[in-house]
């Protein structure tokens, strides 16, 4: 299609395969001989990452739905057993949610580089709008995606998302009716939302072959905007961008891989470990943080309809660039106007993404309508008017003469914003975990735990101990229905062994049935049984307790967050802080007082606790100085019992953690290795080239 | 993608109670979603099984290998047809063993093939006495 290639195997067979279809030939010419501009600095790489980030997610994808089952009762509980039970079922489940993030952190830099190069202008405009399809592809198959798990977010993220579409008049409500299968958001919701996101990646992978098709038709544009004249303006495809790419890949791997072993639940939300309630709104619902920019604009603006087109509207304003900014100069680079003016955008678009996450009260409100404001001003005002009224600087003559004035500083200023976007990045997705979290009780003061850190690992006697104390204390109230007895004895854990492990089991009575002749009946339990729940049913314990259920306590170290606060949640992410929901937990076991603080009603029923939400807690405190007799000589205190049963209810929501942060470990010097050679490989085959 | 812990950990080994089962009789357990066929044979089943000249069979074996020593009255083999997977009948056939009703294949009252498209005999699990009454499947 493109490029010269008068490539010939010389292999009889292959000859054969080629006269009748002309393969080889074509990846040759588009992926070997084709000419690239010698002076793409890194920004280009990132749509290698791009290619590699949705050939990742479809594997990691198809994988998981052979395990996972799209029904409302039984899909939260399928992800859990594919993160308990599958062979690396962690792991695949950590590739693919980190992996969206990293997909969508890729195709924002990729964006980015297209606005600040002016990628978009001619002829290149049908490229820049197949990318803008591809762009909306990718938000509908990361919506659906969440929705999936059917936590709390998923649920209730689903409901606010569908219910936009009842904003379009005369149809809107047919269409949401049509998007939910029913009256609400229910298992013919998931259903279909699990079919479609399973078919649009494919989708997408088809844009993706034309978005290709379009981009070597016009070839690449570069960082001078100036189109190659010569073949001195060119290197070949192979090895030189493969090279580089390869190397823009493997730092990209470094990046991708801290999430996947080491902080796989910083961009996620607490909420979502709690099974989806149909009659409970979070407090905070957010969406994932690459939509968060597009709900500060619905939220910016008070009537519905309005909301809902200035939303959609962000987006597809996009497709029209090439039309808005029609300056002939393509490169902001000799732009100084339309370059400070789009570091501004960049920092208006941050700055919504910030705002989507806060409550929308007072100041974020306002803020929030001025940044509105000046992201369609950009487009709609700015550019135009940039277009007619810029002096540009002159433009190199040629590639060559671009590559030859600059040898010397080109590392800087990618190392320079590289940093800046990461700090940026960092304060956006904080600023997200900051509103998800509680806010109304004192922040849990932080505690050293043994698993915490890449190093981590549970304290065996601390697990051991922690489950005498959830044996003999929590568990009249509180189900562990994720753990299953077997799960004591596997590695990682409080360390039985599998004849202990059954010893435990067979002293819990387990309901079987139906036998032989229809009834239900009793039987000791087995290594293969899960920890049997103290009531039937939520009715049940809701009855037993007062009105409040005592939820299961399998996830709920995963389940529970509080603020970090600036700067603090941007320190968490170098030194791996994750530990908001055992120190809550540990907190809350801690935190009773006998008396509510002068001028706090406590309602009838309440117990006063400084660390829950509210204050007002129905359970009563549960732990008391020697309640549970420990046989190590450990202190029989409500500090030891907290601890001891916090780390054992961390291991009970992710028994893999240390088998997470050991493979971790020897993917990091794998990959800084590979980073490594490849760099100085990368430099060894650009030589020749400078 | 092999199986799972918990697909790993429900395929176990299960223990099977003798004792309801009298002689001539039959019943069927499932291991690991397969049917195990736990046979109580009688002396003329068992004889019959022993008459049959070993080198004369299709899938050549001995009554004597496929039941444990001293407990040769109890015959435990998978009760799944080796030709395409279907489920022979008990006590049916030309041989008074097992008949499978989708293509024909016949088994004796040792579970070995005799007759029918079927290339082998029906295996026979892992299993032990864990007392005269009792086995333990796995």
């Amino acid at each position: 299609m493109s490029g010269p290639s008068d490539f010939q195997p010389t292999n009889p067979a292959l000859k054969w395969i080629e006269r009748r279809l002309p393969i080889m030939g074509l990846m040759h010419s588009s992926f070997v001989a084709y000419p690239t501009p010698r002076n793409l600095n890194y920004w280009w790489t990132f749509g290698a990452i791009l290619s590699l980030m949705l050939g990742v997610q479809i594997l990691t994808g198809v994988i998981l739905a052979m395990h996972y089952t799209p029904h409302a009762d039984l899909a939260f509980k399928s992800v859990e057993l594919i993160v308990r039970d599958v062979n690396y079922g962690w792991l695949l489940r950590n590739i693919h949610a980190s992996g969206a993030s990293m997909f969508f952190f890729a195709v924002y830099i990729h964006m980015f580089r297209g606005l600040y190069y002016g990628s978009y202008k001619e002829p290149r405009e049908v490229l820049w709008i197949l990318g803008v399809i591809i762009y909306l592809l990718m938000m509908a198959t990361g919506f659906m995606g969440y929705v999936l798990p059917w936590g709390q977010m998923s649920f209730w993220g689903a409901t606010v998302i569908t219910n936009l579409f009842s904003a379009v008049p005369y149809v809107g409500d047919s269409i949401v009716t049509l998007l939910w299968g029913g009256y609400s958001v229910g298992n013919p919701t998931l259903n279909r939302f699990f079919s479609l996101h399973y078919l649009l990646p494919f989708v997408i992978a088809g844009v993706v072959v034309l978005h290709i098709w379009a981009l070597h038709v016009a070839g690449q544009n570069n960082p001078a905007g100036v189109e190659p004249k010569t073949e001195k303006d060119t290197v070949a495809f192979t090895p030189y961008a493969t090279m580089k790419d390869m190397f823009g890949v493997s730092c990209f791997m470094l990046f991708f891989a801290w999430f996947i072993f080491y902080m796989p639940n910083y961009l996620g939300d607490a909420d979502n470990y709690i099974p989806a309630n149909p009659g409970v709104t979070p407090a905070h619902i957010v969406p994932e943080w690459y939509y968060l920019p597009f709900y500060a604009i619905l939220r910016s603006i008070p009537n519905k309809l309005a909301g809902v087109v200035a939303m959609f509207g962000a987006i597809i304003i996009l497709a029209f660039l090439p039309w808005l900014d029609s300056a002939k100069t393509r490169s902001s680079k000799y732009r100084p106007l339309a370059k400070q003016f789009f570091w501004v955008f960049v920092v208006v678009c941050i700055g919504l993404g910030y705002l989507g996450a806060q409550p929308p009260e007072g100041i974020y409100v306002i803020v929030g309508r001025i940044l509105t404001f000046c992201y369609f001003a950009y487009f709609l005002i700015l550019l135009p008017l940039l277009s007619r009224i810029e002096k540009p600087r002159p433009v190199p003559n040629s590639i060559a003469d671009d590559v030859l004035a600059k040898t010397g500083r080109k590392a800087a200023p990618m190392v320079s914003t590289v940093i800046a976007l990461m700090v940026a990045g960092g304060l956006l997705v904080g600023g997200a975990q900051n509103a998800r979290a509680e806010d109304h009780g004192a922040s849990p003061p932080g505690q050293k735990w043994s698993f915490s850190g890449p190093f981590g690992k549970f304290d065996r006697g601390a697990l051991q101990r922690g489950l005498k104390v959830y044996k003999e204390v929590c568990a009249s109230c509180h189900g562990l229905s994720y753990v299953a007895f077997r799960n004591l004895a596997e590695t990682g854990g409080p360390g039985y062994s599998v004849a202990q492990a059954q010893a435990f089991a067979s002293e819990y009575k387990v309901k079987d049935g139906p036998n032989d002749q229809g009834d239900m009946f009793e039987r000791p339990g087995r290594p293969a049984d899960y920890f049997p729940s103290p009531f039937p049913n939520e009715q049940a314990a809701r009855a037993a307790n007062g009105g409040a259920y005592p939820p299961d306590l399998s996830l709920i170290t995963k389940a529970r967050s509080y603020k970090r606060g600036f700067p603090m949640f941007l320190i968490d992410f170098f030194t791996q802080y994750q530990e908001q929901g055992p120190d809550y937990v540990a907190a809350v076991l801690q935190g009773y007082e006998d008396k509510a603080p002068a001028g706090f009603t406590l309602p009838e029923g309440s117990n006063y606790n400084k660390y829950f939400p509210g204050h007002a807690i129905k359970m009563p405190k549960p732990l008391n100085d020697g309640q549970v007799t420990y046989d190590d000589g450990s202190p029989a205190t409500v500090a030891q019992y907290a601890k001891d049963v916090t780390t054992f209810l961390m291991w009970a929501a992710e028994p893999h953690m240390e088998a997470r942060k050991a493979l971790g470990l020897q993917v990091f010097v794998f990959l800084i290795l590979l980073t490594v050679l490849l760099y100085f490989t990368k430099k060894k085959v650009w030589a020749n080239a400078h | 993608m092999n199986p799972d812990a918990s697909t790993i950990a429900a395929g176990a080994p299960i223990e099977v109670d003798l004792t309801p089962i009298a002689e001539g009789q039959d019943i069927k357990v499932f291991w690991r979603g397969k049917p195990i066929y736990i046979s109580h044979r009688t002396k003329k089943q068992i004889d019959e099984a022993r008459k049959v000249p070993v080198s004369s069979l299709p899938d050549p074996q001995s009554d004597e290998q496929r039941v444990k020593a001293g407990h040769d009255q109890w015959l435990v083999v998978v009760g799944i047809c080796t030709h395409l997977g279907c489920i022979p009948i008990a006590h049916e056939g030309a041989y008074d063993g097992f008949f499978c009703p989708c293509h024909g294949s016949v088994y004796d009252t040792s579970g070995r093939i005799r007759q029918g498209p079927a290339p082998s005999n029906l295996p026979v699990p892992p299993y032990t006495f864990v007392s005269d009454t009792k086995i333990q499947i796995g």
